[in-house]
């Protein structure tokens, strides 16, 4: 497990520059250590390996998504020096935290025990509970903060809870002793009853409906770096958890729970389109946006009898793409107004028509047109639901693609025809560099989709 | 290969005019769009000798769900990539001696859209069709956006949504059919070899699926509502794009991907679609009388016609198709014509109020030639090429159902008393002092004019290369719809 160790060790490395006063290399030492990790993680491909006595397990599926979450890091850590220029002081702690939720993350998606999972999450959990208060003179930000931690908590607890009880019913917690207690046959009623709690956990975890309360406003609230991590990286690392945890040990047993799925997927993709329609917040917009994600990542869960892993890798990179490339605009304006609504987009594409031409497109690529990946992630989804028998809900993402296409479109039209006023919107070069790759990414991955759709 | 080669002209011209500047935009892309209708009369060169097998292109694009990007060229689309090629040359250069601000911008975005165009008729492959299809609304709307109307916010975010929301059902059924078709593909070939093994009762709603897009887009009453206001606001090279030629994709489109495709579901909802049509023609005529303002009572007429033109290509005979093709061609045209009339009267007299106006023929003797010409075209008066469309158009609806075409030409009644009322009301009489100030036609109006009028005519004379082009692939068309 040699990237999860390196991506520890590149954490503490972090702490030490610290002690040593070599901030200056920070961010480069950081890049550099990404980049060698992800040639690390890619020499893993083809390789099944087990460590630690079977409890992390590396595969073409935890060394893809993997690959796919040193990139997003990658991505953020570059726009983190700037972010953090004005608070210098503190920065190596931030950065080093935010490498420990790439830990978390990592471990997440190569679990291969219970135990691990539920470290993986708490690492990843914990290090952003901290992260999303880390404004500590900003009253949202310790209110997202001190909220993420109650309720992230209490869905912890829950996770324990079912662990225990599905350890209670198969004796192991280690996962392939759980499937094959599930291929045998018999299963005892308090399996179920840990399954479910799990499953309760998982969806807190990516927010969806019922569980999405904390949502909005811990985006809101969170410095907006930690939102764009918490956007992508974590909803996807709970998505490659999840689907792990239940495409081995529960698809057999994924019948019983189908119903409660299909309310929940359905639930989250119709009341986070719509109760996005309202938002005058740009970063809670994106929140209630990510919740109906969600729902469309959801969807592909529960075609899950069908191998949908590859729908939902390239949904999750076209998602992030977007998604970076939107909040790396994004800060650069909140930065220049002194606002985070979606006014404060006025006029941009008067301001700066290279931001303005980025976000828009970011924003198409969220709302599924083409040629953007977005759209072929969507289509991929529906594909595969439609052909694992999910037509209904199929047609309820559809109707709710259009309804999306209302509140993307409230930005492109604040950028291109509300009246601007004079303040400036400029940015350091990085960010220019990244949203100059993550577009060029975007429309890539939609044109040649082929690289990434069949990883496995 | 050509086909490649007419696909990605306009996309590299697009980027070109982008680079160019603001002074030449214009010209550059007046220039690559001649280019590229001079690609466009060597493929008809090409067609000519050797058929339609010397234009397909098939590239694997991606494996599992199988699309792959395939394209060709028969009859019925070269004569569409013709119609297309021909009319942005115009278009761009019915834009010249107009102050436009971001003009880069503005000729970049016509030029995409050229691209996006020429996609959704040259695909042979149903997902590649359908992003080519979304693709072109992105440029439309941008255009309508930035340089459209003072009430074109809400107008375009309506239009667009409404459009999209009838491609999101489309998809839903491509994909469905997909599942449906026993051989799994995408591929215009296998969707059209299968068309008879996927069972009625799913042909009938992915019917309505695939009628929705259509009918949203061409627009079909009661799914027209967008259509006056979003011709209204857009900047005239806008709404020329949008009448001209983006409508005929939904046309288009009726002939190509639905009547071959779901043929129990076209046998079982034809006949109610059919008196959608009519009705639309007879309602569409009547709110085009009562339309006091020039660009409104164009969009009007312009639903009239193309309802005269989905209910020959329900009609599910020869003479209806091969009336559509020739009046989607001649539509297209004469609804440029008009709008850039209209355009011509409005940058002069910053009006477009029909009862404000009047007596300009006094001060522009041309423009009242040329104008006479395209309205006479419209109206469909023999020797002009609405007349052969809408003449095959009835003949088709009649050989269908005489009462239908009773009512369908009604449209060459009350088309006429709209347009000849219009011009009666805005050329003759006497010049006030709003039309007094009219100026006579520049040289690019008097280009693009004059063309239009010589194509109205000559291919009202002598339409048949139209035909004989369209024939083998109407007849393969037929065939696979006509089967139960």
């Amino acid at each position: 497990m040699n990237t999860l160790i390196y991506t520890s060790i590149l954490g503490l490395l972090c702490m030490v520059v610290e002690i040593f006063d070599f901030r200056k290399i920070l961010v480069p030492m950081i890049i550099l250590g990404l980049a060698t990790i992800f040639y690390i993680n890619i020499e893993d491909w083809n390789h099944v390996q087990f460590f630690y006595n079977n409890m992390l397990r590396a595969d073409n599926y935890s060394v893809a998504f993997s690959g796919l979450a040193i990139v997003i890091s990658a991505f953020v850590f570059v726009l983190s020096s700037d972010f953090y220029k004005d608070d210098s002081k503190h920065i190596s702690d931030y950065l080093a935290i935010l490498v420990f939720v790439l830990c978390g993350a990592l471990i997440m998606f190569s679990f291969w025990n219970m135990a691990m999972l539920f470290l993986g999450i708490e690492i990843l959990s914990i290090s952003l509970y901290i992260m999303a208060g880390s404004k500590r003179f900003d009253v949202r930000s310790n209110e997202a903060g001190f909220k993420y931690f109650l309720m992230g908590s209490f869905a912890s607890g829950f996770l324990l809870f079912g662990i225990a009880l599905i350890y209670g019913a198969t004796r192991s917690f280690h996962l392939a002793n759980i499937a094959a207690y599930v291929a045998a046959g018999n299963i005892s009623p308090i399996f179920y009853v840990g399954m479910t709690m799990m499953l309760v956990a998982m969806l807190f975890k990516v927010a969806a409906v019922p569980f999405h309360f904390w949502s909005p406003d811990v985006y809101e609230g969170s410095p907006a770096l930690v939102t764009t991590l918490m956007s992508t990286l974590v909803k996807i690392a709970a998505f490659g958890a999840f689907y792990r945890l239940f495409y081995v040990c529960f698809l057999d047993t994924l019948g019983s729970i189908n119903l409660i799925l299909a309310i929940v997927t359905a639930a989250t993709i119709i009341l986070g389109n719509l109760t996005a329609l309202s938002q005058i917040n740009f970063k809670r917009l994106l929140a209630y946006s990510g919740i109906s994600h969600a729902g469309y990542l959801l969807l592909a869960l529960i075609s899950m009898k069908g191998g949908t892993a590859n729908a939902i890798f390239y949904y999750s990179s076209g998602y992030a793409i977007a998604t970076i490339g939107a909040f790396a605009v994004a800060i650069l304006v909140f930065k220049a107004m002194k606002n985070e609504n979606i006014d404060a987009f006025n006029g941009l594409g008067k301001k700066n028509p290279l931001l303005a031409a980025a976000l828009t497109m970011s924003m198409l690529s969220l709302a599924g047109i083409p040629p953007f990946a977005g759209f072929l992630g969507k289509y991929y989804i529906f594909s595969e639901a439609i052909k694992n028998g999910q037509i209904a809900l199929t047609f309820i993402a559809v109707l709710n693609s259009i309804i999306g296409v209302y509140y993307y479109f409230k930005v492109i039209l604040a950028m291109y025809t509300k009246p601007a006023d004079e303040t400036e919107v400029s940015g350091n070069v990085s960010y220019y560099v990244i949203i100059s790759v993550c577009l060029l990414l975007s429309v890539l991955l939609g044109i040649f989709p082929g690289v990434l759709m069949h990883l496995f | 290969m050509m086909t490649l080669l007419i696909l990605f002209f306009p996309l590299v011209a697009s980027l070109l005019v982008l680079i160019s500047g603001n002074k030449l935009a214009s010209k550059v892309a007046l220039f690559f769009s001649v280019i590229e209708l001079a690609i466009t009369f060597y493929c008809y060169l090409i067609y000519k000798q050797s058929g339609a097998e010397s234009f397909y292109y098939f590239k694997e694009w991606i494996a599992d769900p199988k699309i792959s990007f395939h394209l060709g060229m028969d009859g019925l689309s070269l004569l569409m990539v013709i119609l297309t090629n021909f009319l942005t040359p115009i278009i761009i250069l019915s834009a010249f001696n107009r102050n436009i601000e971001n003009a880069k911008g503005y000729f970049s975005l016509i030029t995409f859209m050229q691209f996006a165009l020429v996609g959704v008729f040259v695909a042979y492959d149903g997902l590649l069709y359908y992003i080519f299809w979304e693709l072109a609304l992105i440029p439309i709307y941008f255009i309508a956006l930035r340089w459209g109307g003072p009430n074109r916010v809400n107008v375009t975010l309506k239009f667009f949504i409404y459009t999209l929301a009838g491609s999101l059902l489309m998809l839903f059924g491509f994909i469905m059919l997909y599942h449906y078709n026993p051989s799994h593909s995408f591929d215009i070939r296998e969707l059209y070899a299968n068309a008879s093994k996927v069972c009625s009762c799913n042909q009938s709603w992915l019917f309505w699926l695939f009628f929705a897009a259509f009918a949203i887009k061409i627009p079909i009453v009661p799914f027209h509502t967008w259509q006056a206001d979003t011709y209204k606001e857009a900047p005239t090279q806008g709404t020329m794009l949008l009448a001209g030629i983006m409508l005929k994709m939904g046309t288009y489109s009726l002939i190509r991907w639905l009547i071959p495709i779901v043929p129990a579901g076209v046998a079982e909802w034809g006949p109610y679609a059919i008196v959608l049509c009519v009705i639309g023609i007879v309602y569409a005529s009547v709110i085009a009388i009562m339309q006091k303002d020039l660009k409104k009572l164009f969009a009007y007429s312009s639903v009239a016609h193309v309802g005269l033109i989905a209910a020959g290509i329900f009609a599910l005979n020869m003479q209806g198709l091969q009336g559509s093709v020739v009046q989607m061609l001649a539509h297209g045209v004469n609804v440029v014509g008009l709008f850039f009339c209209a355009d011509i009267i409005f940058n002069r007299t910053q009006s477009l109020n029909v009862e404000g106006l009047g007596g300009i023929r006094n001060v522009a003797p041309k423009f009242n030639t040329l104008f006479m010409i395209v309205v006479l075209g419209s109206v469909a008066l023999p020797l002009t090429n609405g007349f052969i469309g809408e003449f095959l158009l009835l003949f088709g609806v009649y050989e269908y159902n005489t009462w239908l075409s009773v009512f369908a030409g009604l449209t060459i009644i009350l088309g006429a008393v709209y347009m000849l009322r219009m011009f009666q009301n805005v050329m003759l009489g006497n010049t006030n002092e709003t039309t007094s100030v009219f100026e006579d036609l520049k040289w690019n109006e008097m280009l693009v004019l004059g063309i239009i009028a010589i194509v109205i005519i000559v291919m009202g004379v002598y339409p048949k290369p139209v035909f004989e082009m369209a024939e083998p692939a109407l007849q393969q068309i037929l065939n696979n719809a006509l089967i139960k």
